[in-house]
């Protein structure tokens, strides 16, 4: 796969491929501004604070538990903060519906795969080029030119979307008959269908082999390449220290550390917390 | 037992197969002989050669125009239950706001006098249904839907309770002498007259099929993917950019657009409309039809509708060990409902995209890890 | 809106909508525990209830106490009530018990979707009804006297009766009853550990479809008593009845915070009084439709109920 792309699929937003990693000067485009989340008397996130700046990979590693999922939900809209604010291209999201989160341009895929099963590839990234299409239930009905226009464009957008992750065969399958790693690849480009500026991938490497891991992370950077920025949650070390400009490492709920790969590698409390667990936890 | 159902299952696929290869201008050829034979039907000169099918009870005609009805009020609750998998228990009750606002515009016995021609009436029927979709699911769409159902229900039964005890609505008395649709043939007399059912037979089944072809369309559309997104997974829909209580609430308006339909065309066929009428129970025989043909599939809808009508007419005056079949009815269709969910969930001829969801969610659980 | 005819008699208002009240909270108890435990609205529980009052009336028959028999003295009528409770809980617990055999259990080893199960819920839900139905001849059925209503004393110018004093008073030493129960006992510990967790409490040992059994027993016996207090209030019975008493018993559930045993009870009373009151402002032909406005402004407002959602936890 891969190689054989020509045609960049991803919309062309604004802001080169991300080379150097340093924050300084660079654009922001998510902020987790001292982000407090309390479910009853549970703290499961403690002022957490980082930045995302456009064009960068960032990696949120963290051992089980560490409030990775959390933190992830909050911003994409499932949780509201307790305390604190999370602003994406500026603008506040506490309070935002999801599916307008959505709109502007924040994507996600899901720890546990959550496609349409009975839905078609191709109907499953119709859903996310859904996202930016008009026609309501009028046009539809009479069929009326922006239906045809929206309905063509999402095709095309699903053709191009398929052969970019690498499964064009299977367009016209229902999601439920792709084998695993193919519904993962599904996910991302039904994310991607969104149009994007930011794609929020919450583990997923998870379940894949090391071939599959290492076209997973091929993909990622050519995600990146065409302009869009990777929020990455990831486990497996090896993938993360692979593929980010940056890491923000959570442990309780709270981050311990952040900083370029280098860096957090050879961090002490990110090795006590982390890297010291069993070997199964980090595989 | 096992291998006849493999045998009708894999007959059923076979057919399916079949179809979905067949080349396009034939498939449009078999529908339209099926259209044809359901235009034909009423006629006596026609349906006596159909052997046991025709009713024996009751008049033919009137028994047709009765399934029609069914069959429109099945494709309107499948827009619900089928397709945004919404699970609405008094879809009746929009049925009943049709055929009130009928009632009251135009009969006699109404305490507003405005005498209005059924065809005037009819879109101030179809508005006033859909905005009573809207209002009963703007509160209760963003609830869960164990608690929909059991709100849609307890609508249903606030509307005939406000039918039986409101003056205004006349109780039990009803409205009488509701005008017919319009028209009269060449010689004068009225198309849509006292003694022949047929005419109006004809008109429900010309409205079925511009529904179906509307449902069709929205099915095929952002409209239609949405709905299918919100039934398998709300939240993933939502946060990929679907709008999901305004799909939701579309589902609402557009079914209970098709239930109100439903309800004028009875008020302007029957001439009256009282609380009697309303039976509480008719919602769950409407929903038993869906699920017996197939939730999720228009032609399922309108097998389900048909079939589970025509069921209940055929009962109507047969006899058996002294106990008249039709008194069966209801406890029959819960039967069937409970029967269908455990044995066959997907129906008797389940949507492409559903067929499979039903049967087994384990091996989801399982991916999902 | 007539207010004459509430603050009249506001007194007698307010102890027959404790007593309506006191019906609807045995029968939330069964939404309640069901729901505590599977998630499930068991929409076929109105028929539980339809169960036990048929099998009450039907058992004193039996005994020899027809719809016109009158009985008399204080160890017969109290062993009349007995039986009566007796014959209904079983029937009802029984009742109970075939639904959640036939109709849940397959769907809950498949895995089904919460729409499947609201189906055959709905589905028994009829079928059952009917059947009463088609038995009676859709008549009502007389039940006996079996407890004279009688004046038995006055408070704020209100008068109570016996079968006034005798519903409420059942209905809160049965609520006492089971709330010991559920939280002192080994099963009721068991009944709260699968609410919580499903698969934890599978985990530990826990029978999770022996535990689903008893919480439908329960919720089976509380109803048939219900039916048989039913029964001695109204003194005639029709099969359709159960679907609005069940509407409104859930709504009762919801009002308290489903899921939550004390809510039931706090719930109950609360429609029966507010019910009774709107009888009194807009004339008895309206009273059916508190039940339904109160249960969408509070599920606009408050979809957790008063109480809250506690034997198991709160969902979003």
């Amino acid at each position: 796969m891969g190689e054989t792309v020509q045609k960049p699929t991803v919309p062309e937003q604004a802001g080169a491929p991300a080379v150097e990693s340093t924050s300084a000067g660079r654009e922001p485009l998510l902020e987790v501004d001292h982000v407090t989340l309390r479910f009853g008397g549970v703290v499961a996130l403690n002022d957490v604070d980082f930045t995302l700046y456009k064009g960068e990979i960032l990696g949120l590693i963290g051992p089980n538990g560490a409030g990775k999922t959390t933190c992830f939900n909050a911003m994409t809209g499932i949780y509201q903060p307790s305390e604190g604010e999370i602003r994406f291209r500026g603008e506040r999201i506490t309070g935002k519906k999801k599916h307008q989160i959505t709109k502007m341009g924040m994507a996600r895929t899901f720890q546990n795969i959550r496609l349409f099963p009975e839905m078609t590839a191709l109907e499953n990234i119709q859903v996310g080029a859904d996202a930016h299409h008009k026609t309501s239930v009028i046009s539809a009905l009479f069929r009326l030119p922006r239906h045809r226009r929206e309905e063509r464009d999402g095709i095309e957008k699903a053709e191009r979307l398929l052969e970019f992750v690498g499964i064009p065969n299977r367009m016209h399958d229902a999601a439920r008959n792709l084998s695993y790693g193919e519904q993962r690849r599904l996910e991302i480009a039904r994310a991607l269908a969104t149009d994007p500026v930011l794609l929020c991938l919450d583990e997923p490497a998870a379940g894949f082999n090391p071939a599959e891991k290492e076209e997973l992370l091929q993909l990622i950077r050519k995600i990146r390449d065409q302009g869009v920025t990777v929020l990455l949650i990831e486990h497996d070390m090896r993938l993360v220290m692979g593929v980010t400009d940056r890491i923000v490492v959570l442990e309780f709920g709270k981050k311990i550390a952040e900083g370029l790969p280098a860096e957090v590698r050879e961090d002490h409390r990110v090795i006590a917390a982390y890297l010291g667990v069993p070997d199964d936890d980090v595989a | 037992m096992t291998s006849v159902r493999d045998w009708i299952d894999s007959g059923r696929h076979a057919v399916a197969e079949r179809w979905h290869n067949a080349p396009r201008w034939m498939r449009w050829a078999v529908i339209a002989a099926v259209v044809v034979f359901f235009y034909a039907l009423p006629n006596r000169e026609f349906y006596q050669w159909l052997g046991p099918i025709p009713t024996t009870g009751s008049n033919f005609g009137q028994v047709l125009f009765t399934i029609s009805i069914y069959v429109l009020l099945a494709v309107g609750l499948n827009i619900v239950v089928g397709f945004a998998g919404l699970l609405d228990l008094g879809y009746f009750g929009f049925f009943a706001v049709g055929a009130y606002t009928v009632a009251v515009l135009t009969s006699p016995s109404s305490d507003l006098k405005t005498l209005w021609p059924w065809l005037l009436a009819l879109p101030v029927a179809l508005v006033l249904t859909m905005i009573s979709g809207v209002m009963l699911g703007t509160p209760t769409l963003r609830l869960r839907g164990d608690y929909l159902a059991i709100v849609t229900l307890g609508f249903a039964e606030m509307i005939r309770v406000a039918a039986t005890s409101s003056e205004f609505l006349k109780g039990q008395r009803g409205f009488n002498q509701i005008p017919h649709p319009p028209g009269t043939h060449s010689d004068g007399s009225p198309v849509f007259g006292v003694l022949d059912p047929r005419p109006y037979y004809w008109l429900v089944l010309t409205l079925i099929i511009l529904v179906v072809l509307g449902v069709r369309n929205l099915n095929r559309s952002r409209v239609g993917r949405a709905w299918i997104s919100i039934r398998e997974d709300e939240d993933a829909a939502q946060l990929m950019g679907v709008p999901t209580f305004k799909f939701k609430l579309w589902a609402f308006a557009s079914g209970a657009f098709i239930g109100g339909l439903a309800g004028a065309l009875f008020a302007g066929k029957q001439n009256f409309v009282s609380s009697q009428n309303l039976e509480l129970l008719n919602s769950i025989i409407i929903l038993a039809a869906v699920i017996l043909g197939g939730s999720g599939n228009i032609v399922g809808a309108i097998v389900g509708g048909g079939l589970v009508a025509y069921m209940i007419e055929r009962f109507r005056g047969i006899e058996v060990f002294g106990i008249e079949l039709y008194e069966y009815r209801f406890m029959f269709f819960g039967l069937v409902l409970v029967i269908m969910m455990i044995f066959r969930p997907q129906g008797l001829i389940p949507n492409r995209r559903r067929a499979a969801e039903f049967k087994d969610r384990r091996k989801e659980v399982i991916v999902g890890g | 809106m007539d207010f004459n005819a509430l603050f009249s008699d506001f007194g007698g208002y307010t102890i027959t909508g404790l007593t309506v009240g006191a019906i609807y909270a045995l029968v939330a108890l069964g939404y309640t525990l069901v729901y505590g435990v599977l998630r499930l609205i068991n929409f076929a529980h109105s028929e539980v209830f339809i169960a036990g009052a048929f099998a009450a009336i039907w058992g004193w028959a039996a005994l020899g106490l027809d719809r016109d028999s009158v009985a008399s003295g204080f160890g017969s009528i109290m062993l009349y009530l007995l039986v009566g409770a007796l014959i209904a809980a079983v029937a009802s617990a029984g009742t109970a018990t075939v639904i959640e055999r036939v109709a849940y259990r397959p769907l809950r080893k498949r895995n089904a979707p919460p729409l499947a199960f609201l189906i055959t819920a709905i589905g028994a839900s009829i079928a059952i009804a009917e059947a009463f139905g088609i038995y009676t001849r859709r008549l009502p059925v007389g039940a006996p006297t079996v407890v004279k209503n009688d004046v038995l004393f006055t408070v704020f110018g209100a008068e109570v009766t016996v079968v006034q004093l005798l519903i409420i008073g059942s209905a809160l030493a049965m609520m006492v009853a089971l709330d010991l129960f559920i939280n002192r006992s080994r099963i009721g510990r068991g009944i709260r550990a699968v609410a919580q967790d499903q698969n934890t409490a599978a985990l530990m040992g826990i029978n999770k479809d022996r535990i689903i059994l008893v919480v439908f027993i329960i919720g089976g016996v509380m109803a048939g008593v219900a039916g048989m207090l039913y029964d001695i209030r109204i003194g005639t019975l029709t099969y359709s009845v159960g679907f609005l008493l069940g509407l409104k018993a859930f709504t009762a559930a919801v009002l308290g915070g489903i899921g939550n045993l004390r809510g039931a009870l706090l719930g109950g009373l609360l429609l029966g009084l507010v019910e009774n009151y709107a009888s009194a402002l807009f004339g008895a032909n309206w009273k059916d439709l508190v039940a339904f406005v109160v249960l969408v402004v509070l599920l606009m407002f408050r979809p957790t109920g008063l109480l809250g959602e506690s034997l198991g936890r709160a969902r979003a």
